[in-house]
């Protein structure tokens, strides 16, 4: 640096212009600074303000201070320690700037303004994420419960339909209860005393019956003459035998009543064999009856 | 030469170091850089014509850096500091482009 300042004596001044002349304060000392003499002064102001023609004097203070500045600036070694240590500097600051910005900190440089709506965004998008999670998390324990229930409204409805399916004989069932055997060696057993047997039966809690080889359901009707009963229209014989699963103990007891079952079969010539067993088997299955007319009242809840 | 050995120095030191930028000093850090090195274009361009002074080269360098970095602040206060900090770099990056043409000017004559 202490060697440099040589005029140019073919350097065109008019190429100097530049936008920096709107701003003087800032960069023209570095061109107005002419150090190395008033003669420099024309080369020098026409750098300075290129555009226009700027006569000779230079402003009283400058050359003022510079022409005495020349001789000593070149061997100044407090000048050209300054210029080290500040170019140090800048090429510290300029590498440490770069590997900051190089380290992937991008935020490290933004704004106060930026980062707060940068943070905006992201606990903005957090919220949604949150919501999402959280809406799929119901989702999971719906399908979870669903998946419960409706396992449990199956084995529901299975038990159901079992239950339904013994009580209207539409499925074969076994349990305690008794075998009922009714012999009528002078067919006078009546209708109505087959009846009574079915009615007393389910009276003392008879779950499910069967007579002969007919189960009995909600719809079973006794018809026929004695001697040539018929269930559902199909002709039984004597003896007629009666399956009842049940409370064995209470089944007999309601048959042996005075003037019940037994008795009036008795009374017509007949005899009865109650015989109480831990399994009785009812196989014989109706068929469902499917209601032509009656429809589920669903307003009502059932 | 001294110039030129004070920036290669300090990039060597800086990359070597490479120490953690203050928080405080963050925002004003790559404003300071541009200012200073629009200073050391200025004074290349100076050389060049002849008229460097190391004075005023130390002034407006320091200057450079200190103005750029009170407006950023000063802007940072007002609520402006992102505008203002880019208005900076623009005017500043500006001056260089016009001191990088007098350079070439003076190098390749063209």
């Amino acid at each position: 640096m202490s060697d440099q300042p040589r005029p140019e004596p073919d350097r065109r001044p008019e190429d100097d212009v530049h936008p920096g002349d709107d701003a003087p304060d800032l960069d023209a000392p570095d061109l107005d600074a002419d150090p190395d003499a008033p003669e420099q002064d024309a080369p020098a102001s026409a750098a300075d303000a290129g555009d226009r023609p700027v006569p000779p004097p230079e402003p009283p203070a400058e050359p003022a201070q510079q022409r005495p500045g020349r001789p000593r600036r070149r061997r100044d070694p407090l000048a050209a320690a300054l210029i080290g240590v500040l170019t140090l500097l800048l090429g510290f600051a300029f590498a440490v700037q770069v590997r900051t910005t190089g380290t992937g900190e991008d935020y490290s440089t933004l704004r106060e303004e930026d980062l707060v709506r940068i943070l905006d965004d992201l606990d903005a998008r957090e919220d949604r994420l949150r919501e999402q999670i959280a809406d799929q998390r119901t989702a999971l324990r719906e399908l979870t419960n669903d998946d419960s229930q409706s396992a449990a409204a199956l084995q529901e409805a299975q038990e159901r339909a079992e239950a339904l399916g013994i009580l209207n004989g539409t499925v074969a069932a076994q349990g305690p209860g008794l075998v009922m055997t009714i012999r009528d060696p002078e067919g006078r057993v009546r209708v109505a005393d087959l009846l009574d047997a079915v009615q007393e039966l389910r009276g003392a809690g008879a779950e499910t019956m069967q007579i002969g080889g007919v189960r009995v359901g909600v719809s079973t009707a006794v018809t026929g003459e004695p001697g040539a009963l018929r269930i559902d229209g199909v002709e039984v014989d004597s003896p007629y035998e009666i399956r009842v699963i049940g409370s064995a103990q209470d089944l007999q007891t309601a048959m042996n009543i005075p003037g019940g079952v037994v008795d009036r079969v008795g009374r017509q010539g007949g005899s009865v064999d109650i015989e109480q067993s831990e399994t009785v088997v009812v196989d014989a299955l109706r068929q469902l009856d499917r209601p032509q007319y009656a429809r589920p009242d669903t307003d009502d809840g059932g | 030469m001294i110039p030129i050995l004070g920036l290669a120095v300090g990039i060597v030191l800086g990359l070597v170091f490479d120490p953690t930028v203050p928080l405080w000093l963050q925002p004003y850090l790559p404003i300071a850089v541009v200012a200073a090195l629009d200073a050391v274009f200025g004074g290349f361009r100076a050389r060049l014509d002849g008229i460097f002074d190391a004075k005023v080269f130390v002034i407006s360098f320091v200057s450079n850096v200190v103005v750029a970095a009170l407006v950023v602040f000063l802007g940072d206060q007002l609520g402006v500091g992102a505008q203002l900090s880019t208005a900076v770099v623009v005017v500043l990056g500006i001056r260089i482009f016009g001191n990088a043409a007098a350079i070439r000017r003076h190098v390749f004559r063209a």
